[in-house]
């Protein structure tokens, strides 16, 4: 059986903003398969009463002082950008028409 | 090739700072052999003559002023396209950061630069550090040294095949899976991943947050240790930062002495998928550490069996959350942005252009992962695993000191034999994951030539957390004995480029 169909990498596509041709998705499909289905193996470890490491050292919230400091000029922070106006980034139309 | 590309990182910077030889002569040097090669070999992405020459003659005018700089001054090194660098492209090695220039430096990089470091240029690597090959940059794969039509691992291949093909005395790397061991392994020089939070990730380009940690790569255990002391350190601007002293790695590495040191070698790592010429040189690695003094014991790490699976949920996991920041909006390509598209459809179409394939089956593997209905079963007992692994090494650094394995299960294999065969080329990293999963530390260090294939095969030591200098110890150790029975480096028995 397969652990993971086209329709749910369509859907995995959609979440991920990728907008992959019909092809690929033939061909993720495919290879995503044969990937979860190996990854799967950590089901076979008894873990039940195990706590989960999200990381691997035992670091907690970690503060600096709250002082001013010198950051990025709006120069050199819009300087990678795809188009500018105004000094702002300028983007698509984020809203529909009507709203 | 002129004498100066053979010498030591720790040798150039000592004539240099006793004017000797200038900073620039050095650079100009490596230039020239960059030149001479890079059509063969593909390891930078990014060479600027003029701004490496700017840098060496700059530190020449501050050595002339007398003042003190690091052991390091003046010496050439190799820059993972992974850290931002003001004066220079990062790409990362995607179409998605082609031509970006980032407005600030990576601690990394400012760190090399205070240090009087000269960066040569960027090197190639799997787009965001995604693979064990170089294979998936959007810039072309880099040629093993050792053999032209072999990967030079990954994902730090660039970086490993710039200082295997004497490009660069020094180069840095980023290990989230072995990504600068691996690579290390297969071009016999010698890699570390160091404790995770000993070396700053800001401005590295983030692929697994928890897990990505920047190293050195050089062709021998002493300058690895100069380069790893030289950025290595608290860093204020990265919260996962350790707040500790630099392990003394420096020393470890001039001491080489290892009596009485135990040694623990991986039960679980060897058999099924272990190239034989492989597990010869590791036996015979292991034999080494024996007669040199070390109590040699197996030790089992029963949950090692499920690293990979592990990995391969949490890493994916972590890039699909770290990626989204590629949104076509404040920095790097948009694509369709013709008036009439939503700021969605660009998006979307601009990833789907601006990204190759193993970062796209990456992503979405991720979201699959951590998409309600799924998290407990994929992510979340990923996450269980992770503290076994923990436990495993927890348990065995109370019997021994150290442990040991090959570094990788086979030699470079050619180029294209495992690009579309994702599950075959993760594999690859099959003995270095777990102590990613655990952040310790660990090497590797050439220890041979498999007998099949005559390419290099790498020995890795591992180092409970903050125990850098005992994988830096252990690493000279062998390569001082090796160095006496081969009659100088492994490297020295690479076919002219």
């Amino acid at each position: 059986m397969s652990a993971i169909t086209r329709d749910e990498v369509a859907h995995l596509a959609r979440l991920s903003r990728l907008a992959l041709a019909d092809e690929e998705l033939d061909h993720f499909a495919a290879q995503l398969d044969q990937i979860v289905g190996a990854v799967a193996r950590v089901a076979e470890v008894a873990a039940d009463d195990i706590p989960p490491s999200s990381h691997a050292l035992p670091l907690t919230n970690v503060f600096r002082p709250d002082e001013v400091r010198r950051s990025l000029t709006p120069e050199q922070a819009l300087s990678g950008a795809p188009a500018v106006e105004d000094d702002r980034f300028r983007v698509p139309r984020i809203l529909g028409e009507e709203a | 090739m002129t004498e100066l590309l053979r010498k030591t990182a720790a040798e150039l910077g000592e004539l240099i700072a006793g004017r000797e030889v200038s900073a620039a002569e050095v650079a100009q040097a490596h230039l020239d052999r960059i030149a001479e090669v890079e059509p063969k070999v593909n390891a930078f992405l990014h060479v600027n003559a003029e701004t490496v020459l700017a840098q060496a003659r700059a530190v020449d005018e501050r050595i002339a002023r007398g003042e003190r700089l690091g052991p390091l001054a003046g010496v050439p090194v190799a820059h993972k396209d992974v850290f931002t660098t003001k004066d220079m492209p990062t790409t990362a090695g995607s179409k998605i950061l082609e031509g970006w220039i980032p407005p600030y430096d990576a601690t990394v990089t400012s760190r090399l630069r205070e240090a009087g470091l000269v960066i040569l240029g960027k090197t190639n690597l799997d787009e965001f550090a995604m693979g064990s090959s170089t294979e998936n940059s959007a810039y072309g794969p880099t040629h093993n040294p050792w053999d032209l039509s072999r990967i030079p691992g990954g994902s730090s291949g660039g970086a490993s095949a710039a200082v295997a093909a004497y490009e660069a005395p020094l180069s840095t790397g980023t290990d989230t899976g072995g990504s600068i061991r691996q690579p290390a392994a297969v071009t016999g020089i010698v890699g570390m991943k160091p404790t995770y939070g000993g070396s700053s990730r800001y401005g590295v380009i983030a692929f697994a947050s928890s897990l990505d940690t920047p190293g050195p790569f050089a062709r021998n255990v002493l300058d690895a240790a100069l380069l790893h002391e030289a950025f290595s350190g608290h860093d204020v601007m990265d919260s996962t930062s350790i707040h500790a002293e630099v392990p003394a790695v420096v020393e470890a590495a001039r001491q080489a002495d290892i009596a009485g040191l135990r040694v623990g070698v991986v039960k679980e790592f060897g058999g099924e998928g272990y190239q034989p010429g492989v597990l010869a040189r590791f036996r015979e690695a292991v034999d080494l550490l024996e007669s040199l003094g070390a109590k040699v014991v197996e030790v089992s790490c029963p949950s090692f069996a499920y690293a990979l699976p592990a990995y391969y949920l949490i890493a994916p996991s972590e890039c699909s959350s770290n990626l989204a920041r590629f949104d076509a909006m404040r920095y790097g390509l948009r694509v369709g942005d013709d008036g009439t598209r939503s700021a969605e459809e660009v998006m979307a179409l601009t990833r789907a252009a601006g990204f190759g394939p193993e970062v796209k089956r990456r992503i979405m593997l991720g979201t699959y992962a951590l998409s309600s209905g799924y998290y407990d079963a994929y992510y979340g007992q990923a996450q269980k695993v992770r503290t076994l692994i923990s436990r495993d090494f927890d348990a065995a650094f109370h019997q021994v000191d150290v442990l040991v394995s090959p570094t990788t299960p086979t030699t470079a294999f050619p180029i294209g034999e495992r690009a579309d065969d994702p599950m075959a080329m993760y594999l690859a990293d099959l003995c270095t994951i777990p102590t990613n999963l655990a952040g310790n530390a660990a090497i590797s260090v050439p220890c041979g030539l498999a007998d099949e294939d005559g390419l290099p095969v790498g020995l890795q030591i591992m180092a409970p957390v903050l125990g850098d200098d005992r994988c830096y110890r252990v690493g000279a150790a062998v390569e001082r004995a090796l160095e006496d029975r081969w009659g100088g480096p492994l490297l020295a028995k690479a076919p002219a480029l």
